[in-house]
This record gives C-alpha cells, sequence and structure tokens, in this order.
C-alpha cells in the first residue's frame, strides 16, 4: 500500500483564469468558454487537439454535459467532479493520471462556479434528504471552532488572536490588490479588518473569503511532449489527494488545531516530491484560506512553521509576499475570490505565473527571482476542520 | 402499599417576560412581575419531554406501561404528539402513548386516567400548555408556559386519593376554534358567576366523598384560568387561609392546563407525610381531588430532582419584548438572506429514530469507542456492526471548543455552536440553547435538551441541544 506520485511524467502546457468576482456579465457557459480559451491559446493547442476532459464544479452544473454543450465537444470524454472546495483540484489530479496512464496525450482539466446567481449570503450546499439532526452551522461558524482552540492550547490570548487573524486578512487583501483578477483589489486597513461585524465566533466579515464566480484551467500532456508545445512547461511533483474518516467531530482526542487530513497530504506530497523542508525548498505555496483561522492552522500543518509558532510568524511577516515564503501572493480565497469548482486550479494558474515569472513585476516573488526556488505547493481542502477532503500538489518549473 | 403518584417532574422554560417590558413597549402599564416563556425551540412537545424526563430521572421511578399526554396547544393535529415524547424518553414499543389534546381540562383527564391506570400498571401523565395572546392582552400578559408530569404506580405512592368530584356545565367563557391563534373571552363577571357554584359543587362533593371537613385541609390548590373565579371560589371555601398554595401569577403566570400539577408538584417537593391536599380546577366545570401524603413522600423528595421552587429562583428574564414577539410569530422579521431549512425526511427519521429521539450513541463491543451519531464502522479499531445503542440523553458533558454562528439560519440568531465532549467518551457537535452567548467558554459543562429545532413545510424538527448545566451558570 503505497502512494507511488507521477513525478516529473506530466507537465502544464497552458493555463487560463478568468477574473474572478461578482461576475453579473458572465453565466457558466461563458466562464468556462472564456477559460478554455485562454488555456488553448496559452498552451497554442486547438479545442480539438486535446482527447479528454474533467470538469469540476460543485453546483453550477452536473455531467460532463455541462462543458460539452457550451465548447461543442466533438464527442470527446468529458467526467465531471466533485469533491467540497478541492473540487478543481480533484479534476487536475484525475486528468494527470490519465495522461500519465498513457490513455491519452492531451488532457484539460477546468474548473468553475457560478455562486453568486443564487442571491444567497455565502456557500449554499446541496444536501440529500436527512433526518435533520445535522447541526445547521455555517462555514464560517465551523471554521471559527479552530480560533478559540487554538488560543487556548497555545496561550495566545483573545485580542492577540484577533490581531494575528487580521494580518493574515490584510496580508492576503495587500496580495490581491495589485492581481487584475482577483475579486477585492484592494488594499485594508488593519483596523478595518479588525472592526468588520462578525459573522462567526471570533471572524468578520474580511476573516472570509470572497464568495465568487469564476473558472481556470491547465492543460495537460506527458513530460516527453511539452516542449513540443511550451519553452518554459511546469511540472508535476506531486499529488496527493486524501479524505478522512470525519473522526473530529466525534473523537475527543482531536482538539481543532490541526486537520489530520492536511498532515496526511503534505507527507505524501513530500514524499512523492522528494522534499524535505518545505519552508526552505518551496518557492510559494498557495493555500486554502478560506476563513483565516485556516490558513494559521495550515502554516503548521504542511510545515511552514513548528506546533504553536505559526501565529508569530504571521506578525512577523514570513509569509508576506516578499517575506521569507509568500503564501498566497495572488491574494488567496480571501481577496481572490472563492468560485468552488476553481480554486484549486487558480490555485495552479498563480504557481504557472510566479514559477515562470510571467507575474507582473510588481507582484513577482523574489523566492524565484533572487533566491532561485523552482517549486510551488498548492493546498486545497473541503469540508470543515476535524471532516475534510485535503488536496496537496507540488509542482515546478525544472525536471528534478 | 397504595397506588398513586410515585414520583413527578416539571419543567418551567429558562425565559421570563418582566411584564414591565410590554408596558414599556406598547405605552400602557402591563403589571408587575414575570411569566416564564418557551424558548423558540421549544413547544409543548419538547416541554413535555423535559417534565417526563425529570419524572422518570429519579432511579425508583417505574418505567411506564402507559404515556398520557395532554394540552390545549398540541404541535401537531392528526398526528400523536405522544409518539414523540414517547421516542424522546426512549421508551419501548409496547408503551401505549396517547394523545388528549383540547381545553385545559383534558389536562385533568389526562391525570386522573393515568391515575386509575397507575393501580394496575405503572402509567405516565405529562400535561404541558404554552399560553400566548394578542399583544398587550391579559392573556400575553398572565399566561405561562410549562409542564407537569406524573407516574402513577400500584403502590409505593406519595399521596393517595381520599375522594373526587366533579361538575359540568355547558357555558360561553374562553374558546377558541380550531386554526385560531389566540383565545377569546366573555365578559369575566359571568364567567364568575357561573364559575363559583360549579366549583363549590364540585368541592363539597369531593369533601364528603374524603369524610373530611375543608377545615383538616392543609395544601389548598385552586387553578383554572379565570382568575377572577378562582380567586372568588377559593374565598368561598372555609379552607384555613395558610393552607393556600402559593400564588404564582407574579412569578410564573398562569400555566393553564399545566397550572395544577406545577402548584401541586410544589406541594409535594413541601408537604410532610399525612398533610391533606385538595386540588380543585375550574375548566368548563370543576374537578376536586383530596389527597393525603403518606409516609412514602420523604425518600420521593430526597430522589427528586429540580423543585418548581428552585426553578422559579433561576431563570432569565431580561428577555426582550420584541424577541418575545417574534418567538410567537407576532413580528415579522426580515430573514437572513440564506435557503429555507428543509423538512427533515420521514423514512430517513423513521431510520434515525434512536439518534434523533432517543439520542443514543452506538458503542463498539470491541473498543468500548462512541460514537454520535451511531455508526457501524468503529472509528478507533474498525470493527465493522460489533454496535450497541447507548442512550446519552442524560449524560453530562463539557465544551471543548465554540463559536457563536451570526450567518445560520435561526429564528433567534446567533446560534451558538459547540463540541461536547460527554463524560465518559463520546464528542458531538451540537447547538447551545438557554445559555448566554457571551458566556460560554471552553470548559463549560452542558447537558443535553430536546428541542424544536425549527418547522419546515409543516414539519417539525425535533432533536437535541446543549444547555448550561443545571446550577452551574
Amino acid at each position: 500500500m503505497a502512494s507511488n506520485g507521477i513525478r516529473d511524467r506530466v507537465a502544464i502546457i497552458g493555463m487560463g483564469c478568468t477574473p474572478f468576482g461578482e461576475r453579473w456579465d458572465k453565466g457558466v457557459d461563458d466562464l468556462l468558454t472564456d477559460a478554455t480559451k485562454e488555456a488553448i491559446a496559452s498552451a497554442g493547442v486547438a479545442l480539438d487537439d486535446i482527447d479528454a476532459f474533467w470538469l469540476g464544479t460543485m453546483a453550477s452544473g452536473v455531467s460532463g454535459i455541462t462543458l460539452s454543450k457550451p465548447l461543442k465537444l466533438d464527442y470527446k470524454p468529458v467526467s465531471r467532479l466533485e469533491n467540497f472546495c478541492a473540487t478543481g483540484s480533484e479534476a487536475f489530479r484525475n486528468a494527470c493520471y490519465a495522461v500519465a496512464s498513457g490513455a491519452y496525450d492531451l488532457a484539460m482539466a477546468i474548473g468553475v462556479e457560478k455562486l453568486k446567481d443564487s442571491g444567497f449570503s455565502g456557500l449554499v450546499g446541496i444536501r440529500p434528504v436527512g433526518d435533520g439532526t445535522d447541526p445547521g452551522l455555517s462555514s464560517p461558524a465551523a471554521f471559527s471552532f479552530l480560533a478559540p482552540a487554538y488560543a487556548h492550547k497555545y496561550g495566545v490570548d483573545e485580542d492577540e488572536m484577533k490581531d494575528v487573524l487580521t494580518r493574515i486578512a490584510w496580508k492576503n487583501h495587500r496580495n490581491g490588490a495589485v492581481n487584475p483578477r482577483a475579486q477585492f483589489r484592494k488594499e485594508v486597513s488593519l483596523e478595518t479588518i479588525k472592526s468588520s461585524p462578525l459573522v462567526a465566533g471570533q471572524l468578520g466579515v474580511f476573516d472570509c473569503s470572497g464568495v465568487s464566480d469564476g473558472s481556470a484551467a491547465a492543460i495537460i500532456c506527458r513530460v516527453e511532449d511539452a516542449h513540443r508545445y511550451c519553452d518554459t512547461p511546469l511540472y508535476v511533483k506531486a499529488l496527493s489527494f486524501v479524505a478522512g474518516p470525519a473522526a473530529g467531530p466525534i473523537d475527543p482526542g482531536y482538539d481543532y488545531t490541526t486537520f489530520p487530513e492536511v498532515v496526511r497530504s503534505a507527507a505524501d506530497a513530500y514524499s512523492q516530491a522528494g522534499i524535505t523542508d518545505p519552508r526552505s525548498e518551496l518557492a510559494m505555496a498557495e493555500v486554502h484560506d478560506c476563513f483565516t483561522p485556516t490558513e494559521l492552522v495550515l502554516m503548521e500543518d504542511l510545515g511552514f512553521a513548528e506546533r504553536g509558532t505559526a501565529w508569530k510568524e504571521a506578525l512577523a511577516g514570513t509569509f508576506d509576499r516578499d517575506g521569507e515564503l509568500p503564501v498566497n501572493p495572488d491574494g488567496g480565497l480571501k481577496s481572490f475570490g472563492h468560485p468552488i469548482g476553481a480554486s484549486g486550479l487558480r490555485m495552479l494558474f498563480e504557481c504557472w505565473l510566479q514559477l515562470r515569472q510571467e507575474a507582473p513585476p510588481e507582484r513577482q516573488i523574489a523566492s524565484v527571482t533572487s533566491a532561485g526556488r523552482t517549486l510551488g505547493l498548492t493546498h486545497n481542502l473541503g469540508g470543515a476542520p476535524g471532516e475534510c477532503v485535503s488536496f496537496v500538489s507540488v509542482v515546478g518549473s525544472e525536471l528534478s | 402499599m397504595a397506588s398513586g403518584i410515585v414520583a413527578w417532574g416539571t419543567y418551567l422554560p429558562y425565559w421570563r417576560l418582566d411584564r414591565k417590558a410590554i408596558g414599556l413597549a406598547l405605552g400602557s402599564p402591563a403589571g408587575r412581575g414575570t411569566r416564564t416563556v418557551a424558548s423558540y425551540d421549544e413547544d409543548t412537545t419538547t416541554l413535555g419531554v423535559e417534565a417526563a424526563r425529570r419524572a422518570l430521572g429519579s432511579a425508583a421511578a417505574p418505567t411506564p406501561e402507559t404515556l398520557l399526554f395532554s394540552t390545549p396547544a398540541p404541535a401537531y393535529l392528526d398526528k400523536t404528539n405522544a409518539a414523540a415524547i414517547h421516542a424522546a424518553l426512549g421508551l419501548q414499543q409496547a408503551v401505549g402513548a396517547y394523545d388528549m389534546v383540547g381545553s385545559s381540562r383534558s389536562g385533568w383527564a389526562a391525570i386522573q386516567s393515568a391515575a386509575v391506570m397507575g393501580a394496575a400498571h405503572p402509567a405516565l401523565a405529562v400535561v404541558a400548555d404554552l399560553r400566548t395572546g394578542l399583544a398587550g392582552g391579559p392573556e400575553e400578559r398572565e399566561g405561562a408556559d410549562g409542564a407537569a408530569a406524573f407516574v402513577f404506580a400500584p403502590d409505593g405512592a406519595v399521596v393517595e386519593t381520599l375522594g373526587h368530584a366533579a361538575s359540568s356545565q355547558e357555558f360561553l367563557d374562553r374558546w377558541r376554534t380550531p386554526g385560531e391563534s389566540d383565545s377569546h373571552v366573555w365578559e369575566e363577571r359571568f364567567g364568575e358567576d357561573v364559575y363559583v357554584p360549579l366549583a363549590q359543587a364540585a368541592f363539597t362533593d369531593a369533601v364528603k366523598a374524603a369524610g373530611i371537613t375543608p377545615g383538616d385541609i392543609d395544601h389548598l390548590i385552586v387553578a383554572g384560568l379565570h382568575t377572577r373565579a378562582v380567586k372568588a371560589a377559593r374565598a368561598a371555601l372555609g379552607v384555613k387561609p395558610d393552607a393556600h398554595a402559593p400564588d404564582m401569577s407574579q412569578t410564573v403566570g398562569n400555566l393553564g392546563a399545566a397550572q395544577s400539577g406545577v402548584a401541586l408538584a410544589d406541594v409535594l417537593e413541601r408537604a410532610t407525610p399525612g398533610q391533606v391536599i385538595a386540588v380543585l380546577l375550574l375548566a368548563d366545570g370543576a374537578d376536586a381531588v383530596i389527597l393525603r401524603t403518606t409516609d412514602a413522600l420523604p425518600a420521593a423528595q430526597a430522589r427528586h430532582g429540580l423543585s418548581v421552587a428552585a426553578q422559579i429562583a433561576q431563570g432569565r428574564s431580561d428577555l426582550p419584548y420584541a424577541t418575545f414577539l417574534t418567538w410567537r410569530g407576532q413580528l415579522h422579521r426580515e430573514p437572513p438572506r440564506r435557503p429555507d431549512p428543509e423538512r427533515p425526511g420521514a423514512p430517513v427519521t423513521r431510520r434515525s429514530e434512536l439518534w434523533k429521539y432517543g439520542f443514543n450513541a452506538s458503542r463498539c463491543l470491541a473498543c468500548g469507542f462512541r460514537h454520535l451519531p451511531p455508526t457501524r464502522v468503529c472509528l478507533q479499531c474498525k470493527a465493522i456492526d460489533a454496535m450497541e445503542p447507548e442512550r446519552l440523553a442524560e449524560v453530562e458533558g463539557t465544551v471543548a471548543t465554540f463559536t457563536i454562528d451570526r450567518l445560520a439560519f435561526s429564528l433567534s440568531p446567533p446560534v451558538i455552536g459547540v463540541v461536547v465532549d460527554f463524560d465518559g467518551g463520546g464528542r458531538y457537535r451540537c447547538e447551545m440553547t438557554d445559555a448566554d452567548p457571551d458566556a460560554v467558554r471552553i470548559g463549560t459543562r452542558v447537558q443535553m435538551t430536546f428541542r424544536r429545532i425549527y418547522t419546515a413545510q409543516g414539519v417539525h424538527n425535533y432533536f437535541w441541544k446543549a444547555k448550561p448545566l443545571e446550577g452551574s451558570v
């Protein structure tokens, strides 16, 4: 029993990503078409060159027809996937395996979500008929459980904790402010973030990711074919995905200061990629900052900070865009926005830009240009603390 | 050993409405004192469950073979409300569960029927009421919410019945047609004129049947929704004034169908053996019963849980009037921009009855791990189908972490979400109710309470919530 990985066997040769946000002007079909158009142009291929498709969407459509119909695909295989907020990453992972297996030469993974048309605040999940006993807590509430538990365990007082969360939101807004595709392109002051209306627990409006519409896509081929399409492909080093036993809400041993699923998927991905010290080896990380305490805990679960220290590192700016390890340089879910099915691929899109030094100079990270690091990590989770799915990928601009 | 009441329990909700709050909001005096208020997540079924849990909580209480439930404000018509109480109490399938819903006099009938059945086998009577009325009216001001439950058994009674009597009369005093939310009342002096002779007739017959004189009575309870008639009848019975049971109108209010039961429970909690108790109810006629406490009373008192007096003393009286009106559906508030809750599905609910109503975990027979909700595969040792159900409704727990959810749907936001670790193992994440959001901490001690989570498309969604442990706040 092992996860063998497919290090350096497939490569990304083109990507597309629509601007995220309240896209009142675009429907699901438009968003899919926009992302596809940009991706195929980026790879220099025709739509008909692509052999198979993986579509990730949580609730903006069902079946492969959601993609084949707007793109008028001529009788190609299209799989539609859903895996909570990690849906986009799941589409990418499956497309990579299909190409690595040799079943197809060229595949596209695409994610989309249209959240704003519902007219509701926050996320609207789809649930099977139930017995009415599921606690009807909102997503921010489920993630806000982390804050008092973390503060309690590590002796951080309530005000300090609020400062830490505020600093994380401030950093991601600052990163998004210079990203033309981000939903929120404005710096927000610490004071504004801190005093924003409370949504759940200690979390204010600015501690929550943006409810958003958007789409992102990646085109994948085998490594040996990559240079036929692209001079600077991104090589897939690791893909790890786990679904946990949902132990947290029923196991008194779980203390709400970690995501065990993330710890497992990170260890698996590092092993596949041959990474031993992620903090010094990675050039950047795009992580699932759905809410500010999530990013805090992820810094420890992904091995970027020792247990109980991420709050200090966050305050010290370790994970700022110009810090030691830039985390969410594109603004993250927080300010780039979180159209569920698209987010995992949006994270890859930032690796695509940064590792290949195609990000605009004002936001190109120095860990790539000066420090010469070549690896990027994406982390995408879905569910809630104690019961989630977690995805970690490592991609790099050079073959090992 | 006599047959009769062997255990009892009462439930007065956590919330009180200060009548001054009504006066302030409406600009017209609404009197002094407080009334009890069922929370937004309570109805007569859940009030009844809580009273019955207390009655059955005493280790000596026998398991009832019949359950009778009465209320003038049933959560359902056409569907037996007692079935939900039966399930929430975890009673066996073979226990008959029956509603006797309608006028407040039905509550008396439920208790008397359980008393008759109790001579043959243990029987449980549960009476609950939830009194409401139009804003600013006497019904709203003077009514109250609560429940009482009595377990009757063939022997070991704490009171024996010396005599009882009834009188009936068709007349128009208080009425409500099906579908109406509020009662109508005729001019009160008319009702007083009719009620007092009816009360005297029933009382005189009962005293005669008991072979006592009014002067022998140590505790007199006169109950009824017609306050003026109750006062007049009480004064006309010839019972010594110091035997009159305490007036709860300034603290609890008038509990309607549950009033006589709660008052009797209060007397049972204070009485000594050999005392005579008279209970007289004015409700479309009158009912009277004369009881005498037995030597079994002190032991039952010692085993008994939360008393009426203790419940009156705790409560929380800062309920805003606007919140009260919202809970009672009298103030239409802007809903959150969230989807409406879904009604629970009947087949799913049927499959999960032991969990949803009985709050049964599954305990792994191989390693002992407790699972809430019950599962077939053990989280800890992965054994499959090696589980036994274990009821945790009466097990206390501790808050492991918590949140205040201002986004989730609720008739009374914010929702308090807690992760509860149960004593002896097991964890569950649920809502917390009857609590001050600012007072919740990691480490807060909690107990479980049966509530109506919401109502969707006419279906009441009942389940359990945590609340601060009685006496811990």
